[in-house]
């Protein structure tokens, strides 16, 4: 029997974006978008719009993270607002076309859900960002992932957090999802990650189809790692990167980090352990494009989020 | 197809190219049923005759950074040229230089450099090979340095490979031996792409002698703490092989097999826009140096048909799914396995011992 108090009644979602190229070398979206793009009747769905779309096209072309700018950094109000002209770096003028497509940001008028494609260089396998631990219907979704995708693992990462949350492409969305796939090297195409992807925006839509449709999803918990710090690599005095990532760290991402754990080899063999006062869950563990953010992996808490039943709402 | 070529390079002459099939393969394809008994009762009393000899090397540079993008050979490089590491360069004989080969790409951390050019016509990297040529050549003189080893990495799952350019570089074949006697972190495999040195483009072809160490799998623009040390330990046994080059071990004659280099083959493409339209195969994907067969899996399309092999005979696949082959149109190169009789080997004048004479 279901409470109503532990339900929710929420709009259907009827405008959804797939975003592929926002990192011109990550191919798995790149190729899915372009794909969809093609032959749309492959995506499409009854009961709401889906609309595949490559962000980031000259990136895209030059098969390269991106021209000016990370336009996956790019969606700050300041650049939103930013006066047009020519001296704009190439990505913050497509940031502000694509607020004027999928947004505006924080308005009623903005596309309900946005998945964002991205691979990663880090053996994160299956991951889903999202960035509120209080979106119940972006939760029921993930959780139904999960199941759908069992045996295969799903993590899912929460970026809510003040200052290492940062302003994605799918931000302009009222319901923004990242989906990560690692790992698999920059600029490659390797099918079984193809696989991974399509799978996951295959039964992501099949949640939203099924929500729209008067399906009821009861409460449910979700196990979530939040991000709560990025570590850098260890550097000289001139701001050299001075170690690796260790052996015994390398590819273990979301597993746990012990205090005293290996977390760093210096290039003349010497170990660097963890220093922290309790076990952590790494992850985007030695990413390539995180070299130049100052970033060997950022450190992530283990915690289980309650989360309401839902219903579409009858409106 | 050709069961042995003689051979007349540099003052000796031996035995090359014995095209050595299993038996499993020759039963597949009976034009090719040479046993390997019959081939070394045939021409041993030749092999033991032969001695290949050269003078000792001196001038030895291992290079990083050709592509600014493949990080460990750059991690290696930056630590020697700090001096931090630089013992592991020095062996009684000789000491090795090392040599950031494309600086501006490895700061940009790019394959090869996007800058605008001093001048339109000379790209930067037409500017650092002339500059690399006056430093380390000239190509094809005798001032060029002994011996290049130029380091690399693929994110194709290659293990330790050596590049080289004939599959009479007794040297280097000796070399690879050597090294495959004695690697312990990574399986070492030798491809040879069969070209004249003056064709060859490559920077180790700069230097009298030379090879490429690539290794892989490794994403660009990343390290890795396991490919740096197979790396580290592959350039230690090429620097330990010159040295006892140098101090007159006799090596005995050994059989080794490599892969010589067939043809390139692209991603499946639409046929008019030309635009990929499937991946390497999740079966092929990985298997680097595995036979693949007529009518084994190659590609898959995006829109889940197969794509099998048409060759006509078992090749031995490699470089595949290079991420900077994409823009040549490769997925991967084709190879037949060959068993290359190597002649004994021993220095000559130089350092200890007599070495044998032409």
């Amino acid at each position: 029997m279901t409470s109503c108090h532990n339900y929710e009644s929420l709009p259907a979602a009827r405008r959804v974006a797939i975003f592929g190229g926002t990192h011109g070398n990550e191919m798995s979206g790149v190729t899915l978008v372009n794909q969809w793009i093609k032959n749309e009747t492959e995506i499409q769905r009854p009961g709401f719009q889906i609309k595949p779309f490559i962000t980031n096209p000259r990136a895209v072309e030059k098969c390269t993270r991106y021209i000016d700018t990370d336009l996956n950094r790019a969606f700050t109000t300041e650049n939103l607002s930013a006066e047009k002209s020519e001296d704009l770096p190439y990505e913050v003028s497509r940031a502000q076309e694509i607020n004027r497509l999928f947004g505006p940001k924080g308005s009623q008028e903005a596309y309900d859900v946005i998945f964002d494609l991205h691979n990663t260089t880090s053996n994160m396998g299956g991951t889903l960002i999202l960035e509120s631990s209080k979106d119940d219907c972006n939760l029921q979704m993930v959780h139904y992932v999960q199941n759908a995708l069992i045996p295969m693992s799903c993590s899912v990462l929460l970026t809510e957090h003040p200052t290492l949350k940062y302003a994605a492409s799918r931000s302009v969305a009222k319901r923004p999802v990242g989906v990560e796939v690692g790992p698999q090297p920059h600029g490659t195409i390797r099918g079984d990650v193809l696989d991974t992807m399509k799978k996951i925006i295959k039964h992501a839509l099949d949640f939203i189809q099924l929500f729209n449709e008067g399906k009821e999803f009861s409460p449910c918990t979700v196990d979530v790692y939040r991000i709560t710090e990025s570590v850098d690599y260890p550097r000289d005095k001139d701001g050299n990167i001075s170690a690796m990532i260790h052996t015994d760290l390398q590819d273990r991402d979301w597993q746990a980090l012990n205090p005293g754990d290996p977390m760093f080899l210096t290039f003349d063999g010497r170990t660097i352990p963890y220093e922290g006062d309790s076990t952590v869950y790494p992850t985007f563990i030695n990413e390539a494009a995180y070299y130049e953010k100052q970033q060997a992996f950022v450190i992530t808490r283990k915690e289980t989020l309650t989360v309401k039943g839902i219903r579409v709402s009858q409106a | 197809m050709r069961l042995y070529n003689t051979v007349e390079l540099r003052g000796y002459t031996a035995i090359t190219d014995t095209v050595h099939l299993s038996e499993r393969e020759a039963e597949r394809h009976s034009e090719h049923n040479y046993s390997k008994l019959r081939v070394r009762e045939r021409y041993s009393s030749q092999m033991d005759r032969s001695m290949a000899c050269s003078p000792p090397l001196s001038r030895v540079v291992v290079s990083g950074g050709t592509h600014g993008n493949e990080l460990a050979g750059v991690c290696l490089v930056k630590e020697w040229l700090r001096g931090d590491s630089a013992p592991c360069l020095e062996r009684s004989s000789f000491t090795a230089q090392p040599l950031l080969a494309n600086p501006r790409a490895t700061e940009q951390g790019v394959q090869n450099t996007t800058l605008a050019p001093p001048s339109p016509s000379d790209p930067y990297e037409l500017v650092r090979a002339r500059e690399l040529d006056s430093l380390l050549g000239p190509k094809g003189s005798d001032e060029a340095v002994d011996f290049i080893c130029d380091l690399h990495n693929t994110t194709a799952n290659m293990g330790a490979s050596l590049i080289l350019y004939s599959l009479s570089d007794y040297f280097c074949l000796h070399m690879l031996h050597h090294l495959q006697t004695h690697m312990q972190l990574a399986p070492v495999y030798c491809v040879v792409f069969e070209e004249p040195p003056s064709a060859a483009y490559s920077l180790d072809t700069i230097g009298k002698r030379g090879l490429a160490l690539e290794v892989g799998p490794l994403p660009h623009g990343l390290v890795r703490a396991d490919v740096l040390s197979q790396m580290s330990e592959g350039v230690k046994l090429i620097l330990d092989f010159i040295d006892l080059f140098n101090r007159g071990t006799l090596f005995p004659p050994c059989q080794v097999e490599v892969y010589r280099k067939l043809e390139g083959l692209d991603f499946p493409r639409e046929l008019q826009s030309g635009e990929l339209n499937g991946t390497v195969h999740p079966e092929r994907q990985d298997r680097d140096f595995r036979v693949l067969n007529p009518g084994d899996p190659l590609f898959l399309r995006f829109d889940g048909e197969t794509v099998r092999f048409k060759g006509e005979r078992p090749v031995y696949p490699f470089f595949i799914n290079e991420a900077a082959y994409y823009e040549k149109k490769l997925a991967l190169w084709t190879a037949e396995r060959v068993s290359v009789s190597v002649p004994a080997l021993r220095v000559r004048g130089g350092l200890g011992g007599a070495g044998g004479g032409d």
